[in-house]
């Protein structure tokens, strides 16, 4: 049947089964909103491109499926560049359609013209301009192939307004075979028995698990070789939840902001066992002194990230959960006593501290409490700073799935539109957004999508009234100053403050309690221990958006802390004087 | 140290770019890259000839396997291979060194595809080495412009 291409692309995402598409019209995808318009594709208009970017992303973690935006040319287009860039580093299917000026004005700075392709190559696994409508359907099926293969990624399809309004048939093809593009799924068996030697020679193995377990669903397989074998795991940011917590096995993060034990256990280890994490200098520390002692195994889909940073002993290329399925019954069944008392014995020496005796709103605590209330059940999705580590250190995720944030990028104003996209998926969950005042504030505007389509999404907002990760670093390397990191900061303020104080402080801008209620969101605000408790517990019973505004001591720093180039020997468990 | 690579590509728009992109992000300077259709109209081969770091460079191919429009990638210093490439030198004469550089155009194994009154133009071809010789050569003679092929390279036998 004859369809015009913006039907053939609303109808292509009906065949991909796309539940759910971000995004925001402008004048070059006006065809494309007419198709939606009536049609049977569910669409949330966002209120700013970026947001649609992150809301895809998130609806892609929290479900495992691919996550569809779908916004104008020009600054439409460049609005998504961060989401692109988040989803990119972090493994993320995404497939972005973009509008385009007419195949005949490309390249004469046309309204709202830009080379979106040409911007976007170096961000996305592949990208793609449809310059002929004949091509388009063939082009939707390699984009959704291509995002969900292999090592995940976002890709773009740019289709300019006039392919939108050309005419062809309709069909959408069934199978796709790019011979230039192949995924490894199979490793190397040859491989896997030399990694199974060395596990099974090993007397302090380590497993080191990142987003690429998860990615691959291999929670399973990660959970039976490190029982079979006794071998301890720490996972990276993106792989929290991949292992069950609290257990003798589970070393919690590794890295800058891991934990004592994890890092101590990196470091004394004899074989380190990588599966679908590609040893980023936050988990590394100094590249050199990283396990030096030890054999490394690395098993990943991406050739790419094998001996990028670490050269490995035994590569294996491939999916994970193939992989493991085939290296478990190689691993000899083996109880390593001595390898797991020392490692506890760590985890005694410096386990994750706060104060939990005083009247202080410690950050941490909050995060405990909601962790302890929800069961982990609930699907957290984090900012990026000083909460974001907070949350990975004491959020208990039941599932990685319930644990979303931007880890490679460092995206600052991820949490909030990431939250929306996994609630898009996960309607029957509840989902909370763990912010910082900072991060909060680069997509805050996305509370109507909250509010109007009755997401609900908690949002609590962990206000210390700074940039505090920075602010950290600030007190910690550069004596104390902390320039452009005080967000109460106003004329009149002295130049070189550095003695923030709530009581004497300016007023903060804005009153988050207010600011929600003229959304008709519920806004609390907390400046107290005891009120704690009480507020998450109502903001767990209230059936609307909520944002619980909680006033943090404000100079908490993070801990502990691998400073930035330093050897993951050289961790600092607690501030100094 | 230099590296021949031969990247086997989908003869489409915006390949050459996402290559030259991928070099540009690493630092390198790519010293000569050939592009031209294969025996299949539908494929393209580029040569790319670079210098630099072998673990870097290894990463780099890697990269350029992961390329969706890339089919095929050879670092050509891994097997035997043959490598050409074509320069156009426009050379001062006159009337007492005509015959000596003459000579040495034949000497080369150069071709002379042009004369004027006070110059010429000499056609070589061969590996990065040999033309660098004869340039070498001529030189003194003084050099009015020159423009050189990326090198274009085949591993032997059934490589």
């Amino acid at each position: 049947m004859e369809k015009t291409g913006a039907q053939i692309l609303v109808e292509s995402l009906l065949k991909e089964n796309v539940e759910v598409v971000f995004g925001l019209p402008g004048g070059q995808a006006l065809p494309i909103f007419d198709a939606i318009h009536g049609s049977k594709l569910n669409f949330v208009l966002t209120r700013h491109e970026q947001a649609a970017s992150h809301m895809a992303d998130g609806y892609a973690r929290s479900t495992g499926k691919p996550g569809v935006c779908i916004v104008t040319s020009g600054p439409g287009a460049t609005n998504i560049v961060t989401g692109l860039a988040t989803a990119y580093m972090d493994s993320v299917p995404l497939v972005a359609f973009t509008g385009q000026v007419s195949t005949a004005v490309i390249g004469q700075d046309a309204f709202q013209e830009a080379d979106t392709t040409g911007i976007t190559r170096p961000v996305t696994k592949h990208n793609f301009l449809v310059k002929d409508v004949k091509n388009l359907a063939k082009t939707i099926k390699e984009a959704f192939y291509i995002a969900t293969t292999g090592r995940p990624g976002p890709v773009l399809v740019d289709i300019p307004v006039d392919v939108q309004r050309g005419i062809c048939e309709f069909e959408y093809p069934e199978k796709i075979d790019i011979r230039s593009y192949k995924p490894t799924i199979h490793g190397h068996s040859g491989q896997i028995k030399k990694a199974a030697e060395i596990i099974n020679k090993s007397e302090r193995p380590v497993l080191y698990i990142g987003a690429g377990v998860v990615v691959s669903n291999a929670e399973p397989e990660i959970l039976e070789m490190s029982k079979k074998s006794d071998i301890p795991v720490t996972n990276t940011l993106l792989a929290v939840g991949a292992y069950p917590h609290d257990t003798k096995l589970s070393l919690n993060m590794l890295g800058m902001h891991g934990t004592f034990w994890a890092n101590r256990a990196v470091q004394n280890a004899d074989a380190i066992i990588a599966v679908g994490a590609r040893f980023d200098d936050r988990c590394t520390g100094k590249v050199c002194d990283f396990a030096k002692s030890a054999n490394i195994i690395h098993i990943d889909v991406d050739p790419t990230s094998i001996a990028k940073i670490i050269d490995s002993d035994i590569p294996v290329v491939g999916d994970a959960k193939t992989i493991l399925k085939e290296l478990i019954p190689l691993v000899k069944k083996a109880e390593r006593k001595d390898w797991i008392e020392k490692i506890e014995k760590w985890k005694k020496e410096a386990p994750l501290e706060f104060d939990r005796n005083d009247d202080k709103v410690h950050p941490q605590y909050v995060i405990e409490k909601l962790s302890e209330m929800t069961k982990g059940e609930a699907i957290v999705t984090t900012e990026v700073g000083q909460h974001q580590m907070w949350a990975a250190h004491y959020y208990k995720a039941a599932k990685p799935r319930n644990f979303i944030s931007s880890g490679g990028l460092g995206t600052m104003g991820y949490g909030f539109p990431a939250g929306l996209g996994a609630k898009f998926g996960n309607m029957d969950k509840e989902v909370i957004v763990i912010a910082g005042d900072g991060s909060f504030q680069m997509n805050m505007q996305e509370m109507a999508v909250s509010m109007l389509n009755k997401a609900n999404v908690k949002v609590v907002i962990l206000n210390n009234q700074y940039l505090g990760m920075v602010r950290q670093w600030q007190q910690m390397f550069y004596e104390k100053h902390y320039s452009h990191t005080c967000l109460a900061k106003r004329k009149g303020c002295p130049d070189l403050c550095n003695t923030p104080d709530r009581d004497k402080c300016p007023v903060y801008l804005p009153d988050f309690v207010k600011w929600a209620e003229s959304y008709g969101a519920l806004g609390i605000r907390v400046q107290s221990k005891k009120d704690i408790e009480p507020a998450l517990k109502k903001m767990l019973e209230t059936d609307n958006s909520v944002v619980l505004d909680i006033w943090t001591e404000i100079e908490e720093n993070v801990f502990p802390m691998v400073p930035a180039g330093a050897s993951l020997d050289d961790i600092i468990t607690r501030m100094n004087g | 140290m230099r590296h021949t690579i031969s990247v086997l590509v989908e003869n489409k728009f915006g390949v050459l770019a996402r290559i030259a992109t991928l070099f540009a992000a690493r630092g390198f300077n790519i010293d000569s890259l050939a592009v031209g259709e294969t025996e299949d109209p539908a494929i393209s081969r580029m040569t790319i000839v670079v210098k630099g770091d072998d673990d870097i460079l290894e990463q780099v191919t890697k990269q350029l396997n992961k390329l969706v429009d890339v089919i095929k990638v050879n670092d050509f210093n891994d097997v035997g291979y043959v490598e050409r490439g074509l320069a156009l030198l426009k050379i001062n004469v006159t009337k007492s060194n005509r015959a000596e550089i003459m000579q040495m155009v034949d000497v080369f194994r150069a071709k002379i595809i042009d004369v004027s009154q006070d110059s010429i133009i000499a056609e070589i071809t061969g590996d990065e080495e040999k033309i660098d010789a004869f340039v070498k050569m001529i030189m003194p003679y003084g050099i009015k412009e020159m423009c050189q092929t990326g090198t274009v390279a085949l591993a032997r036998g059934n490589k």
